[in-house]
């Protein structure tokens, strides 16, 4: 092998360890790249009970009920399943039934959710008002694909 | 220019923020390379 | 077709095409951006949901896309540079790496000021702004290590094997939202089939994608010239070059 040849393999087997561990690395520690859990991730008991997490999901539709002050309450939902949340506080200018969000909280032994922070998720669609009202077919709601589950079981329970 | 224009709905101090960092930078990445032609330029004739 | 490589790959030979190339891409750049900034922010609707704050992604994505696509030319040039030494290699992975550098912090900054009123936070620690964050860290490293080394050719080549370890973070800024669930949503641009975007919207975000990287090319010649008048000092050419400048 001339010095050239050498130098490439080198480069070569470099990129490829490190493909290799990248690969290896991420799989192992998947969940813990993870933003938020869903709600089957939740009912499929991933998480214990108090601790903090983020959860996130679609606002569903007619579930929003605004109680004193800051107090909302709404369900959260996947493609599965839902969970009801409850949170006091601001919400970003994107809150809406149908709308994809993420809460960071904990469950509470009565099953309910309780959120000390609410983020908005938007998905990738833009499109001006006349267009959107136009697709409006179904009922408005965003996809709810990109809330996988995070644990393999927990769509399935 | 209307002040709705300049308002952008509300989200002005974002959308004009971000559209004047924009222009900073392709600003900075025209003018750099300039002034450092400048210098090596001066810095090779001395050279000579 | 090599002799043709390394004709093109000749310091002088190259220097003269940038200056020719040069005036041609700033025209290109300078009708696409301003087309592309002028129809995001005036001639496409606001957005059904967003308003007027989704017109970030006018300047966002562009400086988004750039900072992934530099960093793989980065790592090209690096490879050449370190296998074959070729000088105008080694100059373009140092001209990329502050103009990469400024675009990735751009499409950092832009996306806080786009999170903030949208999802609510100007920083989440998904896999999407985590890995883009790593992604000007590994530019600060490549500057870094550029000017930390005195030789020159030996600082290209120590920056052409950060550039190509660092490589790895591309892909996984590219699919870190499909890999992994993230608070930054999916792709709008490079995804195929069904529009993302109507097209009165896409039109401009096209035309700004497009100026960006050719205003991209006009910053990297204008780099790549100043790095071989400073490598080849002394030559022919370059007091050639010096004599006409002074003029």
């Amino acid at each position: 092998m001339t010095k050239r040849q050498k130098r490439m393999a080198a480069i070569a087997a470099l990129l490829l360890g490190l493909g290799l561990a990248a690969a290896l690395g991420f799989t192992a520690f998947r969940k813990n790249m993870m933003y938020f859990y869903t709600p089957s991730d939740l009912l499929a008991n991933a998480a214990p009970l108090g601790a903090k997490l983020r959860l996130g999901g679609l606002v569903e539709r007619g579930s929003l009920r605004h109680g004193e002050g800051l107090r909302v309450d709404f369900t959260l939902a996947d493609c599965e399943h839902r969970v009801p949340v409850h949170y006091e506080g601001i919400l970003p200018d994107l809150f809406r039934e149908g709308q994809g969000i993420v809460a960071t909280g904990s469950l509470q032994p009565g099953g309910v959710f309780v959120a000390d922070e609410v983020l908005a998720k938007h998905d990738e669609n833009y499109m001006p008002p006349q267009v959107a009202q136009s697709l409006k077919g179904k009922n408005g709601q965003h996809s709810c694909a990109p809330f996988k589950p995070v644990t393999p079981g927990g769509a399935a329970s | 220019m209307s002040s709705s224009f300049w308002n952008m709905g509300g989200y002005a101090v974002y959308v004009w923020g971000s559209y004047g960092l924009a222009a900073a930078v392709l600003a900075w990445n025209l003018l750099a390379p300039r002034l450092r032609r400048h210098d090596i330029l001066k810095e090779l004739s001395a050279e000579e | 077709m090599w002799t043709w490589f390394h004709r093109l790959a000749s310091p002088p030979t190259f220097y003269r095409l940038a200056d020719r190339l040069v005036p041609w891409l700033g025209l290109l750049a300078a009708g696409l951006l301003g087309y592309g900034i002028f129809g995001g922010l005036l001639l496409a609707p606001a957005d059904y949901q967003q308003g007027d704050a989704f017109r970030i992604i006018y300047v966002h994505v562009p400086a988004a896309a750039l900072s992934l696509s530099v960093y793989v030319l980065m790592a090209a040039a690096g490879a050449v540079a370190v296998i074959w030494r070729i000088k105008l290699a080694e100059c373009v992975l140092v001209a990329a790496a502050p103009i990469g550098a400024s675009f990735t912090a751009l499409a950092l900054v832009t996306g806080m000021l786009w999170g903030k009123p949208m999802w609510g936070a100007y920083w989440v620690w998904d896999a999407r702004l985590t890995s883009e964050l790593i992604l000007l860290f590994l530019y600060a490293g490549v500057i870094g290590l550029n000017q930390a080394i005195e030789e020159p050719r030996a600082a290209a080549r120590a920056c052409g094997l950060l550039a190509l370890i660092g490589v790895i973070n591309v892909p996984i800024v590219h699919y870190s939202v499909e890999w992994w669930n993230s608070l930054h949503q999916g792709s709008t641009i490079l995804k195929l089939g069904r529009p993302n975007m109507s097209a009165d919207m896409a039109r401009p975000l096209y035309a700004a994608l497009l100026g960006t990287y050719c205003f991209f090319g006009v910053a990297l010649l204008r780099r790549v010239q100043n790095e071989l008048l400073l490598r080849e000092r002394g030559t022919a050419w370059v007091k050639e070059q010096l004599r006409s400048a002074h003029v």
